[in-house]
């Protein structure tokens, strides 16, 4: 029982130290956000055939999916874990699983957080239509330009206060 | 050439066959629409517009990949996402004859994506649900991001429907010849009735029923009207296309064909 019980502790360090590792892993297109913060780690499996780690996309066309894939292979080899990806495609990826760390990091890089949608997901898009405070001057006055950006996940927006345009994570 | 699963007008096709060319039906459809809106990329009348069509591009080829792959494992032959969109000819593909066609002026290819945004949004809409779950969930990424396309090409609509009389004649006439080629969306045929009757993917009159509801009063808002006959059947899901395809794949698959297995 205790040698059952041995094992249980000692693959749940290991989980929670492939978690730490690809928590270091900063997203391509936007560095300051990481991998896990971005809700793209989908799960973390360590057992006796080694490690799997489960991961989904944005965007079913994000270009940076296959760098990412190969960089959670590499970083993690880099730290002696050998382990392998599942690509995970439903239920499918939602900006809600963006964390809260993950939002505030997007703030404060100047990219306007998604909202939450708090399963009302079919509605998704409709969340582009509600007001958007300038992350530069906090005006009101903001407009948006296009719901195409230059990443698949981003919305261009403009402050028609202080002229500046600026970027919103949208809502998916 | 012909694939093992492909199924000929002889006799009503098995449910792997059906689903196999059902899935190229749909990520063929897409991959060929990528390809056109690709060609925009460079020449849209503003750098925003240019970006969006690019991205809608982006998200349509990312479908397109998770729907061949399926084809290619469901046909069991060897043939991955890449065998299946540089190695076949033009009478292997399945896409709708519509998003082949040329892209015309701006406004064409608005009224060619707002046509075919409406389909996707429903079909998809409709397929998260099927009995295939891995079709489902395919289709449930498929439908948030078909759901910005449809925004982006609905609104323009809109705007040059209901904008200048140079901007309403030009979509207006855009809608008259590209009309025709919806009728082929709800032609039902052995496939269709195949994977309608194992709950996979929806029956046509239903899909016909709620895309119509959908763009009607878009259509009504742009102060376009919608053509009254439906005019000639096109027949591109069963592969039979009209010249333009070939030429869209010469330049889709030229890098394979110059150098057969060339990686990056």
């Amino acid at each position: 029982m205790s040698a059952t019980m041995g094992m249980a502790q000692h693959t749940a360090v290991d989980e929670a130290r492939v978690h730490q590792i690809l928590a270091t892993i900063a997203d391509p297109e936007i560095p300051v956000i990481s991998i896990v913060d971005l809700g793209i780690v989908r799960s973390v499996v360590c057992d006796a055939s080694g490690v799997e780690v489960g991961l989904t996309s944005t965007y079913s066309g994000c270009p940076a999916t296959d760098v990412i894939r190969s960089t959670v292979l590499e970083t993690l080899q880099a730290h002696g874990v050998k382990a392998r990806v599942r690509m995970i495609l439903n239920p499918p990826w939602t900006t809600d699983w963006i964390s809260a760390t993950g939002r505030a990091k997007l703030a404060e890089y100047g990219i306007v957080p998604p909202r939450l949608l708090a399963g009302a997901h079919a509605n998704a898009t409709d969340a582009n239509d509600e007001p958007v405070a300038c992350p530069r001057c906090q005006s009101a006055e903001t407009e948006l330009t296009s719901e195409f950006g230059a990443t698949p996940c981003k919305a261009l927006y403009r402050c028609r206060s202080c002229l500046e345009p600026f970027e919103r994570f949208k809502c998916l | 050439m012909s694939a093992a699963l492909q199924s000929t007008d002889a006799g009503a096709p098995t449910l792997r066959q059906a689903q196999f060319d059902y899935l190229l039906r749909l990520g063929d459809t897409s991959l060929v629409l990528a390809q056109r809106l690709g060609e925009w990329v460079g020449h849209a009348p503003a750098l925003e517009e240019d970006l969006g069509l690019a991205n809608v591009a982006l998200d349509l080829i990312g479908q397109a990949r998770l729907l061949l792959s399926y084809a290619g494992e469901l046909e069991g032959c060897g043939r991955n996402e890449d065998a299946l969109a540089y190695l076949r000819d033009v009478p292997e593909f399945r896409n709708h004859a519509l998003v082949e066609q040329p892209n015309g002026d701006f406004g064409f290819s608005i009224v060619r994506q707002f046509l075919i945004d409406g389909l996707q949004r429903e079909l998809y809409a409709s397929l998260a649900q099927s009995t295939d779950e891995r079709l489902a969930g395919i289709a449930a990424k498929a439908l948030k991001e078909t759901q910005y396309h449809w925004r982006f090409s609905s609104r323009w609509l809109v705007r040059l429907g209901d904008g200048t009389v140079e901007s309403h004649e030009r979509v207006q006439r855009a809608l008259a010849e590209l009309w025709p080629y919806t009728s082929e969306f709800f032609a039902e045929d052995p496939i269709d009735r195949v994977l309608a009757q194992a709950r996979i993917a929806p029956s046509l009159a239903t899909l016909e029923t709620h895309w119509r509801a959908l763009i009607e009063p878009v259509i009504a808002e742009a102060t376009l009207s919608i053509p009254r006959e439906r005019g000639k059947l096109t027949a591109g899901k069963r592969g039979m296309h009209g010249e333009a395809l070939g030429y869209l794949l010469a330049e889709l698959q030229f890098l394979q064909r110059a150098y057969p297995g060339a990686q990056w």
